[in-house]
Formats: C-alpha cells, sequence, structure tokens
C-alpha cells in the first residue's frame, strides 16, 4: 500500500476499515449470533447492546494475573491477535475497494495473519500454568493442523481457475468479469470447506473443543479475566466478521456490491446454526475430520479445478 | 449511570456457580433458572465455566470445615468487584446442621454476601428477584 501516506495509513488501521469498524461490526455480529441461538431455542435473547454491555463490564474488571505464570506472555499474548485481526481488516477492505493498492501475494498473508489469534490463544493459554488450560492449549494446536490442511487446499482452487494469481485485488476482478469461483463446482466445494473451517478457526461447536466449558471449564481462557479477556472476545468478534468477509472476497464475488451483506449475514447466520444444531467433536475425530474427510475432498476440488470444473 | 463500572456488572452479572457441599437440590434450581424457559440472558447472565470469568458467585449448601478453605479460595479467585449471593436454606444459616461440629457458620462471617435467598429449594423466580435485589442495592 504504498499509495497511502502516514497518517491515512494510521487512520485506515484505527478507524476505518480497521480497529473502530471491524469490532463495532463484530460486537454487533455477536448480538446477532446470541439472538440466532436464543430464536433456535425458543426464547427472547439478549438486548443488542449485550455486547457492548460484556465489553464494557470486562474492561473496567480487575485483571488478575496467576501466581507463577509467565506474566509478559500471558499479557501481551491477546495483543498479538488483536493487533493481526486489525491489519487483517486493512489489508481485505483496500484488496476489494481500490484492488490497485494489493500486492502480490497478499492471499498468502492473509492466510498466516488467519493463523496468529489461534497461536496468540496457545501462547496466552501456556503462559498461564494452569493445567486445564494447557490441555485446552493442546487441543487448539491439534485443531489448528487439523483445519489448516483443508483450508489450504480450498484457498489454491481460485488460484487455479484464475492461472496462478495470489494478488487478492486480481482474485476479485477476476470473478467481477468472470463470475464468482463459487458458481463452478470445484469452487462450490471449497467453499464449503472454507466455512467449515471457519467454524474451526472461530472455536464454535462442533470444533470448540478447546474451550469446551463443561470438562476443561472454558480451557484455554481459564486464567483470563478484566482487559485480558475482554481482548480475547474482541478478537473473536472481529474474526466472525473478517473470516465470512474473507470467505467472501474469495469465493463469492467481493465486497464491492451492497448485495455483499445480505451474503455476510447469509454466512454468519449459517455459521450459527451449525454452531447451535451440532454437538462437540472429540480432538481425535475432529482431526480424522479435518485431514481424512475435508482434506479428501479439498484434493477432489483441486483436481476438478485443473479440469475446469 | 454514575459509574460505569456498576452498569457494567448490573447489564452484564456473569455467574459463576459454586457447589460447597449442597445436597444437590438448589444446584439442580439454578440449572432450572438457566434453561430456555426462564432465560436470563435476557439480562445478560451469563453461565461461566470459570471463577476468574464471573461477576456473581451463587453458592449452595452449608458451609463446614472442608468447604470453607476451598470457597474462600475461589472467593479470592475471583476478579472485584464481584457479587456473592447464598442460595437456599443451608446457606442462608446452619439450619438442621446447627449441632454438628462440622459446621462453621454462616458465610458473611468470612466475605461480603450481597443476597441470601431461602428456600429449599428456592424458586427460580426468587432467585432472579434475589439476583435483581443485590444488582439493585449496588
Amino acid at each position: 500500500m504504498t499509495s497511502l501516506s502516514g497518517w491515512e495509513l494510521a487512520l485506515a488501521f484505527v478507524v476505518f476499515p480497521g480497529f473502530m469498524f471491524t469490532s463495532f461490526v463484530g460486537l454487533v455480529l455477536t448480538w446477532v449470533d446470541r439472538l440466532v441461538s436464543a430464536r433456535v431455542q425458543w426464547r427472547k435473547g439478549p438486548p443488542f447492546y449485550q455486547p457492548f454491555a460484556d465489553m464494557l463490564k470486562l474492561l473496567l474488571k480487575q485483571t488478575v494475573v496467576p501466581a507463577g505464570a509467565a506474566k509478559a506472555a500471558f499479557l501481551l499474548a491477546p495483543i498479538l491477535g488483536f493487533a493481526a485481526m486489525c491489519i487483517t481488516a486493512v489489508l481485505l477492505f483496500y484488496a476489494n475497494f481500490f484492488p490497485e493498492t494489493s500486492f502480490v501475494g497478499d492471499l498468502i498473508v492473509l492466510v498466516y495473519l488467519f493463523a496468529l489469534p489461534p497461536l496468540a490463544i496457545i501462547i496466552g493459554a501456556s503462559a498461564s500454568r494452569n493445567p486445564l488450560s494447557a490441555v485446552g492449549a493442546s487441543r487448539e494446536m491439534t485443531l489448528y493442523l487439523g483445519y489448516e490442511l483443508p483450508f489450504l487446499f480450498a484457498l489454491v482452487v481460485p488460484v487455479i481457475h484464475t492461472g496462478g494469481v495470489i494478488r487478492l485485488g486480481d482474485l476479485v476482478l477476476a470473478q467481477q468479469t468472470g463470475g464468482p469461483f463459487v458458481g463452478s463446482l470445484s469452487g462450490a466445494i471449497a467453499a464449503v470447506i472454507v466455512l467449515i473451517c471457519i467454524q474451526a478457526k472461530l472455536g464454535y461447536p462442533p470444533f470448540d473443543m478447546a474451550e469446551a466449558e463443561q470438562e476443561i471449564m472454558s480451557g484455554v481462557l481459564i486464567e483470563y479475566s478484566g482487559v485480558a479477556l475482554a481482548m480475547f472476545r474482541l478478537t473473536k468478534a472481529m474474526m466472525l466478521f473478517l473470516m465470512p468477509c474473507f470467505l467472501v472476497t474469495v469465493f463469492w464475488g467481493g465486497l464491492t456490491s451492497w448485495w455483499a451483506i445480505l451474503k455476510l449475514l447469509a454466512v454468519v447466520v449459517l455459521v450459527i446454526l451449525i454452531k447451535n444444531t451440532n454437538p462437540r467433536f472429540k480432538i481425535e475425530h475432529a482431526l480424522r475430520f479435518f485431514w481424512f474427510i475435508l482434506g479428501a475432498l479439498g484434493i477432489a476440488a483441486v483436481i476438478l479445478a485443473f479440469v475446469k470444473l | 449511570m454514575k459509574d460505569p463500572r456498576v452498569w457494567g456488572l448490573k447489564k452484564s452479572p456473569w455467574v459463576y456457580h459454586l457447589a460447597a457441599a449442597p445436597c444437590n437440590n438448589c444446584d439442580i434450581e439454578i440449572l432450572e433458572l438457566l434453561t430456555p424457559r426462564y432465560d436470563v440472558e435476557r439480562f445478560g447472565v451469563v453461565l461461566v465455566g470459570s471463577p476468574r470469568h464471573a461477576d456473581a458467585l451463587l453458592i449452595t449448601g452449608v458451609l463446614n470445615r472442608k468447604s470453607l478453605p476451598r470457597v474462600l479460595e475461589v472467593y479470592e479467585q475471583t476478579p472485584k468487584p464481584c457479587l456473592v449471593i447464598g442460595v437456599g436454606t443451608c446457606a442462608c444459616g446452619k439450619q438442621i446442621f446447627r449441632n454438628s461440629y462440622n459446621v462453621v457458620g454462616p458465610y458473611d462471617k468470612y466475605m461480603p454476601v450481597h443476597a441470601y435467598i431461602p428456600g429449599c429449594p428456592p424458586k427460580p423466580e426468587a432467585m432472579i428477584l434475589g439476583v435483581v435485589k443485590a444488582l439493585s442495592k449496588l
């Protein structure tokens, strides 16, 4: 993004589309999440300001650092994931609305940025010196190894369709001229794979074994309180907005038309419905599911993409 | 609306369910309270798995020598400000265990308690009333 001056870049990271905009929309989407879950369970659900009240309360509460924890890693880990999501928001939105500002390989950069929030959770959980949170961290790591393989297979599909383009701006432009990738068979399979990987990246059921509240008491987040917990929840909220944005950008025609808002809502509601209708996997079942079922589907999608289906 | 801290606590009290040697009756009623039928998420109440996330401790059971250090530890693990709400007749006093060698007395001898909810077990409506009273005292 060489065309932006210093203060414009700062504005992009802090106000729009970075920190403020993304976290606001993300928190509203967590309200949508809770509302849809409530409707599924035939109840009324919380008021719209509920996520903001939660945030305010957590920010004003005491932050406890457990005795014996690695203090710096424990408190800096939430910032890592949070900062990664701010950068992701800027890259994603500029690639959509100003395709000329995106650079070669930003698709790969985004894959790595989306890997940072789980990494932050693993670091924070390991630093907290709690056996249950260590169990959670090991599950998070296993899960990450599981879903990253089909996720990468799925992302190869649009790259093959465009003949080796790894620039997000060009992927968006290619979809505007040649139709969205989800219209082809291989693209549809890849989009479904990415949807399930979103579920796992967000840590929603059926892939919430790292945070399993009933068996390991919130697992990775067990020792977090106050501001640090608020940062983790904010990161999750931003991911709830950015992961569907990424799916729509790469497979479903980009974010430039007004229809994109409906598409985003459709993806988010689909994720929430999967969340509400599935019980939790065991970790070994999840790994098997990702590697041998989704992985095989991913390879099939790649082969189909090579024969232009 | 003087103190944002109080407002946040009133609008999103996350509860942690602390069973200190109860007979399980109150615990079943607490679970009943959290079912969709009463839908306490309307008021922002969420059941959390760790005392570090909690704003309100729902304590059930009569306090005895064995459970006292555990209860105090969980109370110290909870970030402040936090509410303590005793649920059930046992938590309100010593009741039929008053002559036991093992019972060390009511909770407010050891920590500030914001509300006691009597009943054996209390109905979920009574618990909502108790939490509302505890919150409006803030």
